[in-house]
């Protein structure tokens, strides 16, 4: 199949992308690394009248790590992000996680944000963003706001952004001296999205396990300091809580139990890297 | 930029292969179909056009990427490097080339224009890759045909032959 037609614009101004987006609603829409949005076209089951290039606004392509953040702007690729030197510092979850999104063709082109506003709820990047409690940047005509990830997150490829709004920088912690982390996920191949992901954060305060591709959105829970029979059973209350649905790539029982094993193999695992 | 219309056909430019080429195309014409229909380029194949198979692998601006997954607009101005861009000679193939060649890894050959700008592309960036490496930065790409094996041989094969020369006469040779 071959896209509907639409007009194209290559924004040289964040002003003309808040413009596009502001005077044609949902009938614009953004293109960043376009490994989704391509598809979506041809398919067609996107049909803007209007596409907005923002991968030609030097001021979106910056990784700035500074004060215990990390601010990835929506024109960096997951390519580039990986090739960061600082990224395993850094923030080693984010890290683990990027190789896992695709294929290295696909990571060649799309963004970190563009996963973000496309919100796939077996994607890895909000499972990252949800398991540190990052931020999303969102930026309009109307100004600039800062929102949480996991209020950000709002359902099955649906999020808190406004029609008119550009995400204009994902915002991660960088990580604390003394947590651990890991992450793990299963699929049928390699770069296929996930049937379940889980990511960990152990720190002082305890462990946080988030999950992908089980729920409608990447969800997470804190765990106390539990161990033993009385962390197999948290972990079965949270796995039966993410109301897990059959499909065709896995039933809900079977989605559970990943979670429940991979959820306890992340969490010990990174309880470890911490100690 | 203006607003390019939808309904109207908009001068492209861009290097292909090392020559400076421009022709017209819809915004919402795909690259695979520019690179085809408008340039005559046909050794890029069209699998799924939804980026899954990867047949339409190309080099976009030094690193491999799905064609398909590219508008032409989107690529105006940029670099490109296709199958056709390979071989040094007309009648010579190149390294990697021959070695698919020697260890049969293509029978249909629908999936292998692609398969080669991937690897091409790899092995510049890694002259030394692990088998196990090259597993999953083959996954990118499907064959129904050989069972991988073959094409795994071959490229694990190109990248020592190709190590062994120096840089300058790298991949071309
Ligand atoms: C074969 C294949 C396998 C894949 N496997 C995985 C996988 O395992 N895991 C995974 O997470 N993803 C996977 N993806 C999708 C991933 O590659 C995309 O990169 C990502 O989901 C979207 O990023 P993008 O930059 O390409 O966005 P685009 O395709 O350009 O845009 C996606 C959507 O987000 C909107 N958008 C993009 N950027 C912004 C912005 N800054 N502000 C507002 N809206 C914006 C667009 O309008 C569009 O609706 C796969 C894709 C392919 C083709
Ligand atoms: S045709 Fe582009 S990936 Fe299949
Ligand atoms: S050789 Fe036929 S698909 Fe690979």
């Amino acid at each position: 199949m071959k896209p509907a037609r639409f007009d194209y614009v290559r924004a040289e101004h964040l002003a003309e992308v808040h413009d596009v987006l502001a005077e044609n609603g949902n009938d614009a829409r953004v293109i960043a690394g376009g490994q989704t949005l391509l598809p979506m076209l041809s398919m067609r089951l996107a049909r803007p009248k209007v596409v907005v290039d923002i991968m030609h606004l030097p001021q979106l392509q910056t990784i700035d790590a500074d004060k215990g953040t990390i601010r990835i702007g929506a024109g960096v690729r997951q390519a580039q992000l990986l090739g960061w030197p600082l990224l395993s510092d850094r923030q080693p979850l984010l890290a683990a996680a990027l190789p896992w999104v695709g294929h290295a063709q696909t990571r060649n082109r799309g963004t970190i944000c563009g996963s973000l506003a496309h919100a796939d709820p077996s994607a890895e990047i909000p499972l990252v963003l949800v398991a540190l409690g990052g931020t999303i940047e969102l930026s309009s005509r109307r100004g600039r706001r800062r929102i949480a990830a996991d209020i950000f997150f709002t359902g099955m490829m649906s999020t808190a952004r406004s029609e008119d709004e550009l995400i204009e920088a994902a915002i991660l912690p960088a990580r604390p001296t003394g947590s651990g982390y890991a992450f793990q996920e299963f699929g049928r191949r390699h770069g296929d999205f996930a049937i379940a992901a889980c990511a960990a954060v152990a720190t002082d305060k305890g462990t946080r396990l988030a999950v992908a591709g089980v729920a409608d959105r990447a969800t997470m829970h804190d765990f106390a300091a539990l161990d033993g029979s009385a962390l197999d059973d948290a972990l079965d209350a949270f796995a039966w809580d993410l109301d897990a649905r059959d499909d065709l790539h896995a039933t809900a029982r079977y989605r559970r139990e990943l979670v429940r094993r991979m959820g306890r193999a992340v969490i010990e695992e990174a309880r470890r890297c911490r100690a | 930029m203006p607003r390019l219309n939808a309904t109207q056909r908009h001068r492209v430019r861009l290097t292909v292969n090392g020559r400076q080429v421009e022709a017209d195309a819809e915004p919402r014409m795909l690259l695979t179909d520019f690179l085809r229909h408008e340039l005559g380029l046909t050794g890029t194949h069209v699998g799924c056009e939804h980026g899954v198979c990867g047949a339409c692998t190309i080099d976009i601006d030094g690193v491999p990427a799905r064609a398909c997954l590219t508008l032409a607009v989107q690529a105006d101005g940029g670099t490109i490097r296709t199958v056709e861009s390979l071989a040094p000679e007309p009648g010579r193939l190149s390294i990697l080339q021959q070695a698919f060649r020697r260890h049969h890894a293509l029978q249909c050959g629908f999936c292998t224009a692609g398969i080669l700008m991937s690897l091409d592309c790899y092995l510049r960036d890694r002259p030394e890759p692990t088998e196990a490496e090259l597993r999953e930065f083959l996954g990118g790409h499907l064959c129904r045909c050989t069972g991988y094996t073959p094409i795994l041989k071959a490229a694990l094969e190109a990248a020592t032959m190709l190590h062994k020369k120096r840089p300058e006469e790298q991949l071309h040779a």
